[in-house]
């Protein structure tokens, strides 16, 4: 199975090596993408220089989600059967890899979730103001597609040549995660959620600062729900 | 009377402009029809001065400037959204060419780094 890991990252110079080195030394077999979206330190380069992943140099910054979707595009036209996104600023934690790969390799579901909230987790622990807008995005992710998906924010995902193709033409581009779960579930993509020890970031800043959380979630709220309408006219055109 | 003929003027004036600007290519025809339309729309009502009357009338506003300002606000509204429309294309479009462009830069540099190894 070829695999790609895809690694977006922002202005991530302090945890970029680390995290190449790291992933290179536990997974030689899997191709390493770093997607550098326009930084404005020297990620691009200090990537380049540890010639352990393949480097996108994004001309200009496009955000998150267009900075993963290259990836996609990039594992599609190279006929990759699976890609797992893992972000560039050490949350994520490199032996929990092969866990959320597996259900994959068994065609046990299309999309693995790695989780924060399944289980206690002694790593993770968000305050109750962030637990407010947690509980918020469950609910309506629920209510879209019927399935309990706990962690909706998660960067750390695993994906099959399905979802692959799929979301290299239909990735969202603001504030992705919670509306790809809603755009895999209405197309009818099997999802699963396992739990994942996270680590809270070693480096960098928070892409969501704590006073613009009300504004993240109402704008998540609408990308969501317009991916639940979108998501009819998206299977009749494939049809 | 005065009035009618500055707003007869002005309404061709803008009209005229319009189709200057797309004679130039300043203006690409696809964006220029709500431009043609609504400054039409201004020539129609400059001309015929009762026309107003007769609209406030039909849909009941007491004060007939005020149906003016109406179309006015109708036409700076439809064209914004008409602006919307074009800018979310647009940024769609340089998005997908940031992405290529950065894929094919990786391309190119994997080409080169295999050249030089076979060479």
């Amino acid at each position: 199975m070829k695999t790609l890991i895809i690694i977006p990252a922002y202005n991530e110079a302090e945890n970029i090596i680390n995290v190449i080195s790291n992933l290179h030394d536990a997974y030689p077999q899997y191709d390493l993408l770093v997607i550098n979206d326009g930084s404005s330190d020297n990620t691009g380069e200090l990537a380049h220089s540890t010639h352990k992943a393949s480097v996108i140099d994004l001309p200009f910054n496009i955000g998150i989600g267009g900075c993963v979707q290259t990836g996609f595009k990039y594992a599609e036209q190279n006929a990759y059967d699976i890609a797992l996104q893992f972000d560039g600023d050490g949350q994520h934690m490199i032996h929990e890899i092969e866990k959320i790969i597996d259900p994959i390799i068994k065609e046990e579901a299309d999309c693995v979730i790695g989780s924060r909230f399944i289980q206690n987790t002694e790593t993770y622990k968000p305050n109750n103001y962030r637990m407010l807008g947690i509980y918020i995005l469950r609910f309506f992710s629920f209510l879209y597609i019927g399935q309990k998906i706990a962690d909706q924010t998660s960067g750390f995902r695993a994906y099959n040549k399905k979802c692959i193709n799929f979301l290299s033409e239909h990735y969202p581009g603001e504030y992705p995660e919670p509306e790809v779960i809603v755009l895999l579930g209405k197309n009818n993509f099997r999802i699963k959620e396992l739990f994942t020890q996270m680590r809270e970031r070693q480096g960098g800043i928070s892409s969501i600062p704590l006073w613009k959380g009300p504004y993240y979630i109402i704008r998540v709220l609408l990308s969501m729900s317009m991916a639940a309408i979108r998501s009819k006219s998206i299977l009749n055109k494939k049809s | 009377m005065r009035i009618q003929y500055i707003a007869i003027a002005g309404s061709v004036a803008l009209f005229l402009f319009i189709i200057y600007l797309i004679r130039q290519k300043k203006l690409r025809e696809e964006y220029s029809f709500l431009w043609l339309f609504f400054s039409a729309v201004f020539i129609f009502f400059s001309f015929w001065r009762d026309g107003l009357d007769h609209i406030s009338q039909l849909i009941g506003i007491a004060y007939p400037p005020a149906a003016l300002f109406l179309i006015l606000l109708m036409a700076v509204f439809v064209i914004m959204i008409e602006f919307s429309v074009i800018i979310s294309k647009q940024s769609n479009w340089i998005k997908k060419m940031n992405q290529e462009v950065g894929i094919l830069k990786l391309e190119i540099e994997k080409l080169k780094s295999a050249d030089k190894a076979g060479s």
